[in-house]
């Protein structure tokens, strides 16, 4: 066959529109099994707020709870850390919690944590880094081995990130953020509901 | 005629047989020259074939299951007949297919075997190693200890700083979870098997149709028997280089049996101690490291101190081994013939890579850990990057016509 053939140019188009069809097809197929390995209606619905009884954390402990399968942390601080807090600063790469993404808004403060209890640091005890649980540090100075200047705070030991009490990233490590502060708020009788507040129910 | 012959004949009419066997085994033409450094690519063979046979029968026994999974491996640790051997050798193998895999990798560095024209048998060799790096770290998941589990939440998380939703498809779940363990088995079981020992196929395809490099870098085609054809400096491989294999099967497989029953956890680098305890979503071991084969490409991502840029250098360090054809643009191939500078640049290379691999496995809070990771990641990619230039400044030495003895 010649390719002067008066065909040439239905044929194009032929072989065009069944190949983009085809691929339609192939497309449409594929999807399933893409969304397929998206979480499942029953994973999505684990994710249910939880109640902790925060009475019994004692200044200066940490108390570490479950929440969507993730750690979260309970710690009260001490006045002494929380006086400390206003002097790490200059050595945070976000000292005044400006990513919006790391904390609700009511947390946006110098504790990280909810007017009514400014001792009580919430937060979800996975590295922004690479997903590992850091470790209490809280010990301030030389004892916890992380030299003299060490104001307290926690360290992941992957791959060596460091927080202060407020779980504010300090500078020169891996982690990009500070930890995450989950939406939670604190219920008429005392105990704390972590994954929900006035503002979202149970998001 | 035989009836054998008869049987051949009968199938060579309808399938390619003989033909085969003849093109690929039987008169398949390699360097008469080959040294130690070629028993590592039929190993590789041989450790992939010990890995489908130990890894189908640990399926018979396993669950796939975040409830069931650390307890059904110490079933087969404790009541499964010969299960400790299965699962050593299995487990055993996994780190006994990096070495073969990695002394393969640095005999095609020495000889420059990814030299044109064999750049596609290259670039589909280092499929295989990401493909072989895929399988090993999904495989590392299924026993659902604390570094099984902490090691996968490391591992995903690199998705996560190039974009978060990619590492939840990964998951399947917002955090690694019973969802996650069962598609890396899926993975783990059959996916990655079914590529791997597609590109296994397609890299011997590739290697047969260009043919073998040599330790001298000489291409024996260009020196024929005018009457036959077969190169002057070939031999047939079959029977010469499957007898010469066959040695070296036998000491590898006598290495092989003696991690497998007197050190199958190699110190805590082919086994993690940590991973001896069931995988705890709330608490990171004290000290995690990947297994030793990952160790030279996490110290680099641990080097950085910046997420994105962390991840993109790890990326880099494996991805940029594609590039070499076209980064060495030095006149000869083997490091017989090159000059001073390369051969400094490769030992630079090769010292940076094992000095890498340790610093991976040790606590990121030691003083020398990040200078020295750093030090050894840059000579690493100066290695790659400053190739077209010391390869080209090279004094190099004249290639003979022939293969030396």
């Amino acid at each position: 066959m010649s390719d002067a053939s008066p065909d040439n140019g239905r044929r194009h188009l032929l072989i065009g529109v069944t190949s983009l069809l085809g691929a339609a097809a192939v497309g449409g197929v594929v999807t399933p099994f893409v969304m397929s390995m998206l979480p499942s209606a029953r994973a999505k619905a684990a994710g249910a707020p939880v109640e902790i009884d925060v009475s019994k954390v004692e200044p200066g402990m940490m108390f570490t709870s479950e929440w969507r399968g993730q750690p979260v942390w309970v710690v009260n601080r001490t006045p002494e850390m929380l006086e400390q807090l206003g002097k790490n600063a200059s050595r945070l790469r976000d000292p005044l919690s400006e990513n919006p993404d790391q904390q609700p808004e009511y947390c946006k403060n110098l504790t990280r944590s909810r007017a009514e209890h400014p001792n009580l640091l919430v937060v979800v005890g996975i590295c922004t880094h690479l997903g590992c649980s850091p470790q209490d540090r809280m010990k301030a100075g030389n004892g916890a081995g992380m030299g003299d200047d060490w104001p307290g705070g926690f360290f992941c030991p992957c791959h060596g990130s460091k927080f202060d009490m407020a779980a504010r990233v300090f500078q020169g490590v891996p982690a990009p953020y500070n930890l995450r502060v989950p939406p939670h708020m604190y219920l008429p009788s005392g105990r704390l509901l972590v994954g929900a507040d006035q503002n979202s129910k149970g998001a | 005629m035989s009836n054998l012959a008869k049987v051949v004949g009968w199938v060579d009419d309808r399938f390619p047989l003989t033909s085969t066997w003849k093109t690929h085994i039987s008169e398949y033409y390699a360097p008469k020259n080959f040294n130690f450094w070629y028993y590592f690519g039929s190993l590789a063979m041989l450790v992939l074939v010990i890995q489908l046979v130990t890894g189908i029968f640990l399926t018979m026994n396993y669950k796939p299951d975040a409830r069931y999974a650390f307890a059904s491996v110490e079933y087969i640790m404790r009541d499964v007949n010969y299960g400790w051997l299965i699962r050593y050798m299995h487990s055993t193998g996994a780190s006994m297919f990096f070495v073969v895999v990695y002394l393969h990798m640095v005999r095609g560095l020495m000889y420059g075997s990814y030299r044109k024209p064999r750049e596609l048998v290259w670039m589909i060799g280092m499929g295989i190693y990401l493909c072989l790096m895929g399988e090993a770290f999904m495989g590392y998941l299924l026993p659902w200890g604390q570094m099984s589990y902490w090691g996968a939440q490391v591992i995903i998380s690199l998705f996560d700083a190039i974009s978060p939703p990619l590492a939840l498809w990964i998951r399947g779940d917002y955090v690694v979870s019973d969802a996650t363990l069962n598609r890396f088995f899926a993975f783990h079981v059959i996916a990655l098997p079914l590529v791997l020992v597609g590109l296994v196929l397609v890299h011997i395809v590739a290697l047969h149709e260009v043919g073998s490099n040599n330790p001298d870098g000489i291409e024996i085609k260009k020196n024929k028997d005018p009457k036959t054809g077969i190169p002057l400096d070939g031999i047939n491989f079959h029977p010469y280089y499957t007898v010469k294999d066959l040695v070296g099967v036998s000491v590898f497989l006598a290495i092989f049996s003696a991690v497998v029953f007197f050190a199958p956890e190699m110190g805590g680098y082919f086994l993690e101690a940590n991973n001896f305890i069931p995988a705890d979503p709330m608490k990171t071991p004290p000290h995690i490291a990947p297994v030793w084969y990952f160790t030279p490409f996490y110290a680099i991502l641990r080097a950085v101190p910046q997420k994105q840029l962390g991840v993109l250098a790890m990326g880099a360090a494996v991805v940029i081994f594609l590039a070499l054809p076209w980064l060495d643009r030095g006149i000869v191939k083997s490091i017989r013939y090159r000059g001073n500078l390369y051969k400094t640049a490769f030992g630079i290379f090769i010292v940076s890579f094992l000095i890498l691999g340790y610093m991976g496995t040790q606590d990121p809070n030691l003083w020398y850990v990040n200078p020295v990771s750093r030090i050894c990641s840059i000579t690493y990619f100066l290695f790659f990057l400053a190739m077209p230039i010391y390869t080209r400044l090279d004094k190099t030495r004249q290639v003979p016509d022939r293969v030396t003895e």
